[in-house]
């Protein structure tokens, strides 16, 4: 394991930031923190850069005990949400920062700041000043300033966040790619389930200071603990008092086997997929399908037709809560 | 309106002290800056404005990041205490520190048995000039410091560096020029500081007299020449302390 945070609890004042969080990181993982904000993911980041103290509970990294440690000793990369450019220095003393402070050659200074400019392609831009950059670039500059001194791990606080969606798309591609090629255990955060998905192999759901749960992209979606996971990881709907992902939703003109009639309220078209929101006795729902099956039904507003849950839908099972597992 | 009205508050007198110095010309002037008297005031400013401004930079700068990077019982204290020496006369603070340094105090009684006279000498006008000009650093840093936050400290902490560090590669250079314009400030009052200094200084001319002493002291002799002279002095050193805090101060607030 590359970084165990084991029972860490984390007050400010009267609020709970973190409760009783236990979470095991592995060597070269790629894990996003993903939970609505306030749920204490950017709080747990930075206990364990040693930016905040927990009030109880202990972390380690890379089999060392740090929950002593001040942030200098813990050997981790962090880069903030709002860039924290040294405003002051250029690209290259930015970069460089980290291995001034290490006291090392120039040369090696030199060489080494050189390399992880290319890394993340601002080589052309190491005499600019960061006011000079765009928020993309200085985002990558933050990165490589983060990677100069080796870190154990690398942190990162909302890296998108600030960014316009259009540059968030290219990086979070580009992020994969890196990790592959630096291979750096590696943790995010961030409140967007699409982005957690797309760049995670692992993700850990937090909401009210407390993990709800820990697994893979497809684990959390095909099995979600419970409802907040199911309801953060995608969309939902219910049908007869059950969760179900609405493209698990099946229609049908005819009754069939365990169908129940409904009435197309509305019907939605979002490029490639329809939305189909329905009046199931009284209830509403929704159904999303591709246009070629809602051609294919007629489907419009009025129309009455059978719905029932796809039988292959992965049921939301009860798993072993996060941290016990 | 405010035009006028800084006319005849500010350009119309100034403009005269000027004027009526050079009115016998500028040998006079020499002349009158130049007695043994004058010398040694202008001598005697500049020494105590100089170690009230190096005291007051070292203070300010650790008072202004203990005020905003750090929590502390007594920090509500602290930061009205800053503010007090605008609210208090200075001749109230001199008189203050003659009642706790004066000879016949208890602790002035025993710094002086040892050697070391506050008041009527160096010590006490130096701690009188520091005390006038104490907020002067601590306020123009503060507003810069809680501008720029703490994401730049914290960044620098992750990537290895000490306290000091911190403090001399980043923090340093984000409120340097908040930072000039501060110790701008205090120069500028250090040099025009009248009230305490006349209280804790006595007075004693070619001893304990700064140039603002010598500019009363001369004018109260009826000589003219000598008061203008003296003033000029403290007028252009006024002028060029704002000339320079001009040229500091929009960069910090445009960014």
């Amino acid at each position: 394991m590359s970084i165990r945070v084991e029972g860490v609890n984390k007050k400010f004042g009267e609020f709970v930031a973190l409760e009783d969080v236990t979470v095991e990181i592995p060597s070269g993982s790629l894990t996003a923190l993903l939970g609505p904000s306030g749920g204490g993911k950017s709080t747990l980041l930075r206990v364990i850069a040693g930016l905040e103290q927990p009030d109880s509970g202990r972390v380690q990294i890379e089999g060392r005990e740090a929950t002593e440690l001040p942030a200098r000793k813990r050997g981790v990369g962090f880069v903030f949400q709002h860039y924290a450019a040294f405003k002051h220095m250029s690209v290259f003393r930015n970069v460089a920062f980290g291995l001034e402070i290490r006291k090392r050659p120039k040369d090696e200074i030199k060489r080494r700041v050189t390399e992880l400019l290319e890394l993340v392609h601002l080589e052309s831009f190491a005499d600019r000043y960061p006011s000079q950059l765009s928020g993309g670039q200085r985002q990558r500059m933050a990165l490589a300033r983060a990677l100069a001194v080796e870190p154990a791990v690398l942190l990162l606080d909302e890296p998108f966040g600030a960014l316009d969606a259009q540059v968030r798309k290219e990086l979070r591609v580009w992020l994969r790619r890196l990790h592959e090629e630096v291979n750096v255990t590696t943790v995010f955060v961030t409140h967007d389930q699409e982005e957690a998905m797309e760049v995670a192999d692992s993700i850990v759901v937090m909401a009210k200071g407390r993990v709800e749960q820990i697994g893979s992209p497809d684990e959390l979606y095909d099995q979600p603990a419970n409802d907040f996971v199911m309801n953060f990881l995608g969309p939902v709907t219910s049908l007869g008092g059950r969760m179900v992902r609405p493209h698990d939703l099946e229609l049908f003109t005819v009754p069939g086997d365990g169908t129940t009639p409904a009435t197309v309220t509305r019907v939605t078209r979002l490029g490639f997929e329809v939305r189909v929101d329905l009046d199931v006795k009284g209830e509403e729902a929704w159904a999303q399908v591709t246009r070629g099956t809602a051609e294919q039904f007629g489907l419009e507003s009025g129309a009455v037709i059978h719905v029932r849950r796809a039988p292959e839908a992965r049921p939301v099972r009860a798993v072993a809560p996060a941290g016990t597992a | 309106m405010a035009l006028a009205y800084l006319t005849f508050l500010l350009v119309l007198p100034v403009g005269i002290v000027v004027w009526r110095t050079f009115d016998h010309g500028l040998p006079a002037v020499f002349h009158a800056l130049s007695t043994a008297a004058a010398v040694h005031a202008i001598w005697l400013t500049v020494v105590i404005a100089f170690y009230a401004v190096v005291l007051n930079t070292v203070f300010g700068v650790i008072a202004a990041v203990l005020l905003v990077r750090h929590d502390f019982p007594g920090k509500r204290a602290l930061n009205a205490v800053i503010d007090l020496p605008i609210a208090v006369s200075p001749v109230i603070v001199g008189l203050a520190l003659v009642l706790v340094y004066g000879a016949n105090a208890p602790v002035g009684g025993w710094l002086t048995d040892h050697g070391l006279p506050i008041i009527f000498s160096l010590p006490g006008m130096i701690i009188a000039t520091v005390f006038v000009c104490l907020p002067m650093v601590v306020r123009a840093v503060v507003p810069v410091l809680e501008e720029v936050g703490d994401d730049q400290e914290q960044a620098a902490a992750t990537l290895g560096a000490g306290r000091w560090q911190t403090f001399r590669r980043i923090t340093l250079p984000a409120i340097r020029g908040a930072l000039a314009y501060g110790v701008v400030l205090a120069l500028a009052r250090a040099l025009g500081e009248y009230g305490a200094i006349a209280v804790v200084s006595g007075r004693l001319v070619g001893r304990t007299q700064t140039v603002t002493l010598l500019v009363q002291e001369r004018y109260q002799n009826f000589d003219q020449q000598g008061a203008y002279s003296a003033a000029l002095v403290l007028v252009l050193a006024a002028v060029i302390a704002l000339l320079i805090s001009r040229a500091l101060r929009p960069k910090e607030l445009v960014r």
